[in-house]
């Protein structure tokens, strides 16, 4: 099928149009909303009262945000469970990697699957789950306390009673964190071993001539070179805690918890915006929070960016 | 005892033992979903399948409409891996192959919106559904998501390291239209990155909570998640019916993944490892 010539796209109209479509929903749906919120943010406006009653407060909504004692709570808690859910995830995927990549070789794609399997699953399915598991009279993992405590030594690490785990402000983080970790570790073994990949194999057969033993090895050889990797890992763990939001909500009935102990600084904003009906003070928090991902993202890439001269 | 020889064996036990731990909630899933509330939480809890699992089905009809919220969800994953899918395989062969004015300002913008968090559109994006009138509709859901800009890097990234210059100039040269290009020598090389894209997008799309919730206002337009959500209450909660639930919306992604893992893994992990 010929086209007639004036209808053909000629080669430097052609990018134009084969990236209008995307161009367009992502103007509309992805650089405008931006933009918009960050006008949002300096106005005041409740949704029931139409788009014609915004009214201009300056930096008021700002302010607002940051003498609000629950915004700060939420933060702390955000903080918490970035830390709690993000540091773990890191010192137990590394060794596994490492464990992975040295002795495993038929089974290998089984095993890096099972760990992988959490992070595509439905966050909900799995939040819903949790929270039965989670119960404290008849909760799995109540049970499985119960079974460990009577096993001599171990048991004494135990708690004698039963942990309400989604009620009582002190456990709600612990759990949301475990359900964090549970999720993401799998994500992380495979960027370790993606990485391990790339070590030559015969820097560590020298170190071994040299008589260097494993721990030896691991420290001196796969850790530095895990460098690069570590820091990007870190930085979307700590973008993807930060941004923590249908574990908890999901855990906690969307409203936040007991004491408001699992409310993240996401749902805080959700529910100024949708409980509250403060499209305004929410817009403010949601860039609060965009300078604190983007500062932490900075520091961390600073703290593990390789130095001039070492690398 | 010779350390060297210790070692495998203690990685198999910690790797195995770890592996089983990932696992274990989704058993106790399937497991679960075949309970009466009444022995999901009875002690000893369930360990194995048992005969429930229709009667849940039936409470979970008569609580929501499942099937119509479990419809919504495929059909706004198949909706939105199509656009996806053709959107971005346009977008990433223009800018894997192409010259234009501010392609890498352009492109640069779109990646810096990659690590955007994903509240910052949560507001705004509520209130365009809204001026739209787009609130309860399906394409709030499909269309915005079209625009993924982790489906124009895998694109691009996919064009420039399997698509030749040449070979595009060639088919140029013997007369072939720009869109015949696309249609009939860009496409079918795209393949197997098209797959493990259209495979990305529906599960995102299938598991997606927020964009939903904030758009998806009556329970009759509910995505299986937040039907699910629903059905969660303080007092009262089907657990039986809910897990089952659970089950059906989790049952699809873990045989895509036992059946395409290491697509699936390459894919999700490919911004990290390139």
């Amino acid at each position: 099928m010929k086209l007639p010539a004036a209808l053909r796209l000629s080669p430097t109209l052609a990018p134009y149009v084969f990236l209008s479509p995307f161009v367009i929903l992502f103007a509309v749906f992805g650089v405008f909303p931006l933009a918009f919120s960050l006008y949002l943010a300096f106005q005041s406006w409740e949704p029931t009262s139409g788009l014609g009653a915004m009214e201009f407060v300056g930096l008021s909504n700002y302010a607002f945000a940051l003498q609000d004692e629950w915004f700060w709570k939420s933060l702390k808690n955000t903080a918490w469970l970035a830390l709690a859910s993000g540091v773990p995830q890191h010192l137990v995927a590394i060794p596994l990697a490492v464990f992975i990549h040295t002795s495993f070789k038929r089974l290998r794609n089984g095993v890096v699957g099972a760990y992988f399997m959490p992070y595509i699953t439905s966050t909900v399915a799995i939040a819903i789950l949790f929270s039965s598991l989670f119960s404290t009279d008849y909760g799995l993992i109540n049970v499985g306390i119960n079974v460990l405590s009577q096993v001599p030594v171990l048991g004494g690490l135990m708690p004698a009673n039963p942990v309400d785990w989604l009620n009582d402000p002190d456990n709600i983080k612990p759990a949301i964190a475990m359900i964090v970790f549970w999720r993401y570790v799998g994500f992380n073994v495979v960027l370790y071993l993606a990485a391990l990949q790339t070590i030559p194999a015969d820097i560590y057969e020298a170190a071994t001539m040299d008589g260097a033993g494993r721990l030896q090895q691991f420290f001196h050889i796969t850790l530095p070179s895990l460098k690069p990797m570590i820091f990007f890992g870190v930085t979307l763990s700590v973008i993807g805690g930060l941004q923590l939001f249908e574990e908890p909500f999901i855990l906690t009935g969307g409203r936040g918890g007991s004491d408001q102990s699992g409310m993240t600084a996401a749902i805080y904003l959700y529910r100024m915006a949708f409980d509250f009906n403060d499209f305004g003070a929410a817009s403010a928090m949601s860039w609060l929070l965009f300078i604190l991902v983007a500062a932490l993202t900075w520091a961390t890439n600073r703290a593990f960016a390789p130095r001039k001269g070492t690398a | 005892m010779n350390s060297d020889r210790l070692a495998p064996w203690a990685a198999y036990c910690v790797v195995g033992v770890g592996a089983l731990i990932m696992l274990a909630p989704f058993y106790f899933m399937f497991v679960f979903a075949t309970h009466s509330r009444t022995e999901i939480f009875s002690l000893p809890p369930p360990m194995f399948f048992g005969d429930d699992f229709l009667n849940n089905l039936k409470i979970l009809t008569e609580r929501m409409p499942f099937w119509r919220n479990l419809g919504w969800s495929l059909y706004v994953a198949l909706a939105s891996t199509a656009l996806t899918l053709l959107f971005c395989s346009m977008g990433g062969y223009a800018f894997a192959l192409f010259d234009f004015k501010f392609k890498n300002a352009l492109f640069g913008l779109v990646m810096g919106t990659m690590l955007l968090p994903s509240f910052m559109n949560m507001i705004p994006t509520f209130m365009i559904m809204d001026a739209l009138g787009w609130i309860d509709q399906p394409k709030a859901l499909y269309i915005p998501g079209a625009a993924s800009a982790f489906g124009i890097f895998l694109m691009r990234q996919f064009v420039t390291s399997s698509i030749p210059r040449d070979l595009i100039e060639a088919a140029r040269m013997d007369g072939c239209s720009e869109v015949g290009i696309y249609a009939r020598i860009v496409l079918p090389l795209l393949k197997p990155a098209l797959g493990t894209l259209g495979l990305i997008t529906f599960i995102a799309s299938w598991n997606n909570f927020i964009g939903p919730l904030i758009v998806m206002r009556s329970p009759d337009m509910y995505t299986l998640p937040l039907a699910l959500r629903s059905l969660q209450s303080p007092v009262n909660t089907e657990w039986g019916a809910l897990m089952t639930g659970s089950a059906i919306a989790t049952l699809p992604l873990v045989v895509l993944f036992v059946l395409s893992s290491r697509q699936l893994i390459s894919g999700l992990t490919a911004g990290a490892v390139k």
